[in-house]
């Protein structure tokens, strides 16, 4: 195998394990409007996910420096083609990680309300929008001969990326969910069950037409395989659910998330941005990849220092593995 | 304003406004993680009070300090994409991979420990929960390695070749990117200025509370505790930085006469060689002319920050520029950055840095304690020092306020000199954005439209400013509440394996969102 080929798996790793951790973080947030149904709730919510969402989230980083290391022009093409889309992105990462922080720091009801639904907003609008923008990878968009992007923010809203955006915001939902269901206790961790079984199905409808569409537009048989266990697995996780097995439900829509976004990558290669003006003009992982010295140096790196993440990263979940209850919450002070 | 250099200038606004931002919470953040993690160590060993309200304290400010850094953070990631697009396929083989290590070394460390810190005061032994803030400094400390080994490979390219398929740089040795001296040194000299801009915020906020509680009628006396044991531990802090701070500084400066003698020559608004080199304390340039109209010097100290003796010649201005053009075409006056910016900034960066030196060691004299005093004017651990001038004579009244006056206005000095130091240190390079290699103008994202990039600015700046002000008003708020000295240490040592009978489990969380 090529360099270059593993470290287009180790990107697509990367996105996974960033969709899987932060997808839930995501989907949490907007349960603090859809599931909690009183400020103790959404705290509870809230603390689900307090220890881990900062770890999570540096899941991204690493997949986007990775993919400036590994594929510059990957890079470039991406984050300058989809400007306006990784602003709106930026901007709520920066809001939603300062709304964790600051939420607290005053006792001032608005001040609490209007945190809440800063963190409730900057959940939903990237769930969606990281949809939408990986529909327009994978659907390939306006790429020129200097492999820049050449298109208007208003081709990025086409009906498949849309669509994809659709997907990813219910599939999060659905597995923020599930992550509810395993980390609560007392009656939010049933209610969070029965939504989790509503969502689900609706995720059931739109992921199997959007991954339908994907195999039909630019599919093959690995990411077809990669369909139907992303399939299974999300039958699998409604099951679970439904007999109240918390621990394989969440294992299964985190399953459904990696295959979903597995499938994505796997209907990519070799391109890794295709480009619908013209075929020669896409970026694959051959043009569009470092230099073997700096792939073999970071694989270095990588082989090094993944596993010990993964290592230092697992052991957290265990260190906050007890389930919350409202009974858990401290009061307000200050 | 034509289009052409609109669209370098916006992007150049923007990363310059995002970048100074975000480095105002970066020097906190590295050097809070370490001063905290000193505090609880303290804490940890002595079992005293005093550390445990010093830690917890700081430890607030600190991180409501982080979260700020964190989120920044995240855009400078992305801007070298979204702005610099032609920038990023130049540089990406050789840049890519000291930010990729960035992250995946250091933010995950971080960020991960972090989380184990804040929420695991009830969950961690004491002493995994201790190493668990020494991690997040470490990690906050690879991450400043890392991201100048990539910013020093823009000031000096090393380690590469240019491609000569594709006319791209090209990684050809990584030890030499993350060991050449430029890197070296600009990691002491950030790190060290990290340092003294920690120990400036402590002692700032200390004095606050120890001149109120000198004062005040009935002072807290635990507070007093903790907050004079912060200042001394700031007052140290920040007088062995500032002399990191002033040794780095000379090193880097010699190592810039040799890499970037333009920069330099423009620090000091040089414009023809001289030998020995004057060090202009204060100037009014005229860049048409290429010449200074007022102008007030001290003779030979020039040549000796460049070279280490009095005498011998640095090149000024004109003959680098002329030597520039003659090497990469053009004209002489495309390769002056400018000036004022550079000499101004220089100055002001120097200004304000050992001015806050000065104001450490000069603290660190007159609250000294114990042996070097007079009996009778010993003061008590839970009470404000006297300010001493020498063993048995106190400062006036007038020279008392004045000094705590200036432990809190001296606070942001590092601040202040960390900005201008960057400005100065990215302005001076200037029209290269890696020097000799690539110009700024060409490192602009083509296909990025002005109106876009405005945008993107727009949207920025205003967030950063309403965020500046939510941040400011967090940190005063507690900064002068002081410490909650209601607040009791955890009365057990937690273990890993968490409560073992029903009545605990129901215990509400030591800490929560």
């Amino acid at each position: 195998m090529h360099l270059h080929d593993l470290w287009f798996i180790l990107i697509a790793v990367l996105w996974t394990g960033y969709f899987f951790l932060e997808g839930f973080d995501f989907g949490i947030g907007v349960l603090t409007r859809l599931l909690a149904r009183d400020t103790a709730e959404r705290r509870v919510l809230i603390n689900t996910i307090g220890p881990v969402w900062d770890g999570n989230e540096v899941w991204l980083l690493t997949a986007g420096g990775a993919t400036f290391a590994a594929f510059p022009d990957w890079y470039a093409t991406l984050f300058s083609g989809f400007f306006v889309p990784l602003l709106l992105i930026l901007v709520c990462l920066i809001v939603r990680g300062v709304s964790f922080e600051y939420r607290h720091q005053r006792s001032g009801e608005r001040w609490q309300r209007n945190w809440e639904l800063a963190i409730f907003w900057t959940s939903l609008l990237p769930a969606f929008l990281w949809g939408v923008a990986f529909g327009n990878v994978v659907r390939g968009v306006d790429i020129d001969q200097d492999k820049n992007y050449v298109g208007t923010l208003w081709d990025l809203l086409n009906p498949y990326a849309l669509l994809g955006g659709l997907t990813t915001l219910v599939l999060f939902t659905f597995h923020g969910a599930v992550f509810a269901s395993l980390k609560t206790s007392g009656e939010i961790r049933v209610r969070a069950r029965a939504q989790a079984t509503a969502l689900g199905l609706a995720t059931a409808v739109l992921a199997l037409v959007f991954l339908v569409w994907t195999q039909a537009h630019s599919g093959n048989g690995w990411s077809l395989a990669a369909l139907v266990v992303a399939v299974l697995a999300l039958l699998g996780a409604l099951g679970a659910n439904r007999l109240a097995r918390e621990g394989w439900a969440f294992a299964l829509s985190g399953l459904t998330v990696a295959a979903a976004v597995g499938m994505l990558f796997l209907s990519l290669f070799p391109d890794v941005m295709p480009s619908t003006l013209d075929p020669d003009w896409s970026l694959t992982v051959t043009n569009a990849s470092s230099s073997p010295y700096t792939l073999k140096v970071m694989t270095v790196v990588a082989v090094v220092f993944t596993p010990l993440v993964l290592l230092y990263q697992g052991w957290t979940y265990w260190v906050f593995r007890r389930r919350i209850g409202v009974q858990h919450i401290p009061a307000a002070h200050h | 304003m034509d289009l052409a250099v609109a669209h370098e200038t916006i992007s150049r606004w923007q990363f310059g406004i995002t970048t100074v931002y975000h480095f105002l919470f970066v020097p906190l953040t590295i050097s809070l993680a370490s001063i905290v993690a000193g505090l609880q160590t303290a804490w940890v060993r002595t079992g005293k009070e005093k550390y445990f309200h010093a830690t917890k304290f700081w430890g607030r400010l600190f991180l409501i300090n982080i979260a700020m850094g964190v989120v920044t953070g995240i855009v400078q990631e992305f801007q070298f994409g979204m702005n610099w697009s032609d920038y990023s396929r130049f540089v990406g083989d050789v840049f890519g991979a000291p930010l990729a290590m960035e992250a995946l070394i250091a933010f995950f460390f971080e960020s991960t420990f972090i989380g184990l810190w804040i929420f695991g005061w009830d969950r961690l032994p004491k002493k995994l929960h201790l190493a668990c803030i020494w991690l997040v400094a470490i990690g906050t400390a690879l991450s400043a390695y890392f991201i100048l080994a990539a910013n020093s490979w823009m000031q000096h390219p090393v380690g590469y070749r240019i491609d000569p398929a594709t006319g791209k740089a090209q990684l050809t040795d990584i030890v030499r990117v993350l060991t050449q001296n430029t890197a070296l040194v600009q990691v002491f000299h950030t790190l060290t200025a990290a340092f003294l801009t920690g120990g400036a915020f402590v002692v700032g906020i200390a004095s606050y509370h120890l001149w109120r509680a000198k004062r005040g009628k009935q002072p807290d006396r635990r507070k007093t505790a903790a907050m004079r044991t912060s200042l001394r531990v700031g007052l140290a802090i920040a007088a062995v930085a500032g002399l990191g701070v002033a040794i780095s500084g000379d090193t880097l400066g010699k190592v810039m006469f040799e890499q970037q003698p333009m920069k330099m020559a423009a620090a000091e608004a040089l414009w023809d060689t001289q030998a020995p080199a004057p060090f202009s304390v204060f100037a009014v340039g005229d860049v048409s002319e290429g010449r200074n109209s007022v102008e007030l010097e001290v003779p030979g100290i020039l040549s000796f920050l460049a070279h280490s003796d009095f005498s011998s010649s640095v090149p000024g201005i004109n003959d680098t520029a002329a030597a520039e053009a003659a090497q990469h075409g053009g004209q002489p006056d495309d390769y002056i950055p400018d000036i004022f910016v550079t000499y101004w900034g220089f100055r002001l960066m120097i200004g304000f840095g050992m001015t806050s030196f000065a104001a450490a060691l000069i603290g660190l004299w007159t609250t000294r304690r114990r042996f070097w005093l007079a009996p009778e004017h010993r003061t008590a651990e839970d009470e404000p020092p006297k300010l001493m001038l020498t063993r048995k004579r106190e400062m006036s009244v007038f020279f008392t306020r004045w000094s705590w006056r200036i432990g809190i206005l001296t606070m942001g000095f590092p601040l202040l000199a960390n900005s201008f130091g960057w400005i100065f240190t990215e302005m001076g390079r200037q029209p290269w954005v890696v020097f000799g290699l690539m110009r700024t103008s060409d490192a602009v994202s083509p296909n990025v439209t002005v109106g876009t990039q405005v945008v993107g600015l727009a949207t920025l700046t205003a967030l950063y400013a309403v965020l500046a002000v939510i941040e400011v008003g967090l940190l005063a708020k507690y900064a002068a509440a002081g410490p909650d000295t209601d607040e009791q240490p955890p009365a057990k040592d937690p273990t890993l394996r968490g409560p073992s009978d029903d009545e605990d489990a129901d215990q509400p969380l030591a800490f929560a969102y």
